[in-house]
């Protein structure tokens, strides 16, 4: 049986109307009435994504950090591509404790880097932005040098965002191979488990 | 300012539209009485409130929700709409000393919106602890007198499961369960091997049309809601057939504030807040269900204070707000390089779990007393926010190698989730709080909480048991507890599992209950509380079935007693 958007339409109305009537949608009917909330709820498009809470200084420093904890290789697209620092850009705007770890944890990068190597991070040499992630990027590197606790709590804690970003992206989500979120008519079961 | 009464007065007013209110919003009005249901929050519309089949990065914060509340253990905001830990304007406090967090549902359907949907029944010897172990109270009633209105609550709701024949878990009425997914082959499978029962679960999910109902479309997503009514609310399943009798009415964002008590001793009337306008209001009716969950009745019943009733309605035997439990919950996981191995393949199902494992140890001395079941999953699930914040704290690094052992170990974990009986013990309550009200003016809750050793001794005895699971199916136990601190062996904080019962329990006694075992108040004949507040006691069993089949029943004796003229 075809169900017309109109059909649809108007029984979305007539149940709005009267309140928790149930509900006796078809599959069908219920298959279209998801992708129709899908559309409405969709973000627009976001490649010219203004930041709402870095400088775009700090925002271009955000994006490589983003794209060096999960680049983009042979194997998928990275973090920038994926849209994660949009997302951590916004949700740091709304979030003040955010702004201090993640826009504190720039400057720190950037002050240490000027320290060191007498530039900021996104003016240093990939060697030296890589000698500098290396020491942020494991928490035993504190034991030898205190000094660097602030930026490893940083670091740890953009990195998990940036893996939030990534994998809840349709590039992430490919990539990791999730199939589903979709209507089965039967749930097919386990298929044959591969021996160990 | 003016108190405006309604102008008619119904055969019986509902407090609370969830499991219970909504059960007897449908067994009163098809039994040909006028009812009116108050419910605290809006109505729900399925179209508009539920996030079906939307996936992270159809919202711009991907489900972490604003400011990334979900990953401050905030709700997400795929989650059906108006439950909350925290409701803004309505707070409520723990004792100092006290761990206690309430989950609460403003919303038409309440909590069932919600829940997991399992769907257990207690079993026989559950109802008559104290005659079995000398621990705790029996209840009024036994599993022969449930049985009937399981059985209707089952046929009308529609339950998966198979008979079993275990006398820990007795079986139901019920639809044929799902295929089980990788994970549950694999724990099946190590269960066997160490003897311990693992079998298909019983939810309240549809795998078959029912009642007019479309079934399951094996998304994995209940708790955003189901467009489809193919799992079970109160929204979607009780409260329409009563409003298609014409003699409901339904009265939202209804913030009950008192219950008020005639010369006669009867209750006459709510008082409750109509929250747009903030106008008190009087609603009349013959007869009273208190229905606003657990927690929520007892308060009622506390801020309903009379000179008949100095110490809060229905308690002159001051057990309201005491006999509070919850469920003991403690967690543990395992991590299966067998499963990074699977094909990649749909492993979305019901939202929730093919199988479970019932109470197996009920025919042997443990070391504490009673039991607990445990829910498990995990596997190829939609991935969402704060998945992979363990797995970067391990592996740290960056760049290639950690993308590629996140898409590695994508899957391959499986989770253990204990749920067992809490003995009810005098340090665990609710009272009004003497410094605070809420935005509506109506005191609050304080909460005063204490695991006893039993529940400890349980959490443990899950570890330990979920630890000899995960190494028999080849897996790595990756969960780490204490045997002391806040949370010892990972027992959760009191009120998270949401399984809060017991705060007007029913009882044989006037002096040790405050109902009946109709669920109706000894002090007050013409005033019911039938939500899980009217437990006895808390068995290893989810309670909202229970609170469904004695619902049902206490609204079959309210019907009974309407027609011979008695209330």
């Amino acid at each position: 049986m075809a169900i017309s958007r109109r059909d649809i339409l108007k029984s979305l109305t007539l149940t709005a109307v009267t309140g928790s009537v149930l509900r006796m949608i078809p599959l069908e009917a219920a298959e279209y009435a998801h992708r129709m909330v899908k559309a409405e709820k969709a973000t627009a498009e976001n490649h010219a994504y203004a930041p709402k809470f870095f400088s775009p200084r700090d925002y271009k420093t955000l994006q490589t950090l983003c794209q060096t904890i999960i680049p983009s290789d042979a194997d998928a697209k990275g973090a920038v591509e994926a849209g994660a620092p949009e997302f951590i850009d916004l949700i740091t705007s709304e979030n003040k404790d955010y702004q201090v770890a993640l826009g504190g944890g720039v400057m720190w990068l950037d002050n240490t880097c000027i320290d060191r190597y007498g530039k900021t991070y996104l003016d240093c040499t990939p060697q030296q932005q890589k000698e500098i992630l290396d020491l942020i990027a494991y928490r035993q590197n504190a034991k030898k040098d205190a000094g660097l606790g602030p930026g490893i709590e940083f670091f740890s804690f953009l990195r998990k965002l940036t893996a939030d970003g990534y994998f809840t992206s349709e590039i992430g989500i490919e990539y990791l191979g999730y199939i589903g979120n979709t209507f089965l008519k039967e749930f097919p079961g386990c298929p044959p488990v591969p021996e160990a | 300012m003016q108190v405006k009464r309604a102008p008619k007065t119904y055969d019986v007013c509902i407090i609370g539209s969830g499991a219970s209110g909504g059960t007897a919003a449908k067994v009163l009005t098809e039994g040909g009485l006028s009812v009116a249901l108050l419910e605290a929050g809006p109505p729900v519309v399925p179209e508009t409130d539920y996030k079906e089949h939307v996936w992270p990065y159809d919202l711009p914060h991907r489900g972490a929700g604003v400011g990334g509340r979900a990953r401050r253990g905030l709700e997400d905001e795929f989650l059906a709409p108006n439950g909350a830990w925290e409701i803004e304007g309505e707070p409520y406090v723990a004792a100092p000393g006290s761990r206690f967090r309430w989950f609460r549902s403003r919303i038409v359907g309440g909590r069932t919106n919600h829940w997991g949907r399992i769907a257990l029944r207690m079993a026989p010897v559950d109802f008559k602890v104290r005659s079995h172990d000398g621990m705790g109270d029996d209840w009024p009633l036994s599993y022969n007198d449930v049985a009937p209105y399981y059985d209707k609550v089952e046929s009308y709701i529609g339950v998966f499961g198979t008979k079993e024949n275990i006398s820990s878990a007795p079986d139901g009425i019920f639809l044929p369960p799902p295929k089980p997914r990788c994970t549950e082959t694999i724990i099946k499978k190590a269960c066997d091997k160490l003897s311990v029962l693992c079998i298909p679960s019983r939810l309240a999910i549809l795998t078959q049309p029912h009642n007019g109902r479309a079934a399951c479309h094996y998304c994995a997503q209940c708790g955003r809601g189901c467009i489809t009514a193919s799992n079970f609310s109160s929204s979607q399943v009780m409260i329409p057939p009563a409003q298609q009798t014409g003699r409901l009415t339904l009265i939202t964002g209804a913030m009950a504030r008192e219950l008020i008590v005639g010369k006669d001793g009867k209750v006459t009337a709510v008082s409750y807040i109509d929250k747009a306008t903030r106008a008190e209001q009087r609603l009349y009716a013959r007869a009273f269900i208190v229905a606003a969950s657990t927690c929520e009745s007892a308060r009622l019943l506390l801020n309903s204070k009379s000179t008949l009733f100095p110490d809060g309605l229905a308690n002159t035997s001051g057990m309201v707000g005491r006999n509070l439990m919850d469920t003991v919950g403690s967690n543990g996981g395992g991590y299966f390089p067998a499963l990074e191995k699977m094909p990649a393949h749909n492993h979305d199902g019901v939202g929730g779990m093919h199988m479970y494992l019932p109470w197996w140890k009920f025919d042997r001395k443990n070391e504490f007393l009673r039991g607990y079941h445990t829910e498990f999953g995990g596997g190829r699930n939609m991935p969402g926010v704060g998945d992979y914040d363990d797995l970067c704290e391990k592996f740290e690094g960056y760049g290639s190698t950690l993308k590629r052992e996140c898409k590695k170990q994508y899957g391959a974990y499986i989770g253990f989730s204990g749920r067992g009986e809490m003995i009810p013990n005098e340090n665990c309550y609710c009272e009004i709080d003497p410094n605070g009200v809420d935005q509506w003016g109506i005191p609050v809750l304080r909460f005063h909480w204490e695991w006893s050793d039993n529940e400890i001794k349980m959490a443990r005895d899950m570890q330990e048991s979920y630890r000899a699971i995960v190494e028999a199916a080849g897996g790595i136990y990756v969960t780490s507890t204490q045997p002391d601190g806040p949370n010892p062996y990972g027992i959760a904080d009191g009120g998270v599992i949401i399984h809060e019962v017991g705060s007007v329990r029913m009882g044989e006694h006037a002096a040790t209950s405050a109902l009946n075992q109709y669920c109706q108040a000894h002090d007050v004949k013409n005033l019911f509380v039938t939500d899980g507040a009217c437990f006895v006691t808390n068995a290893d069993k989810n309670p909202t079935l229970t609170i469904m089949a004695l619902t049902w029943r206490a609204s079959d004796y309210l019907l009974d007693q309407a027609k011979k003229g008695n209330l």
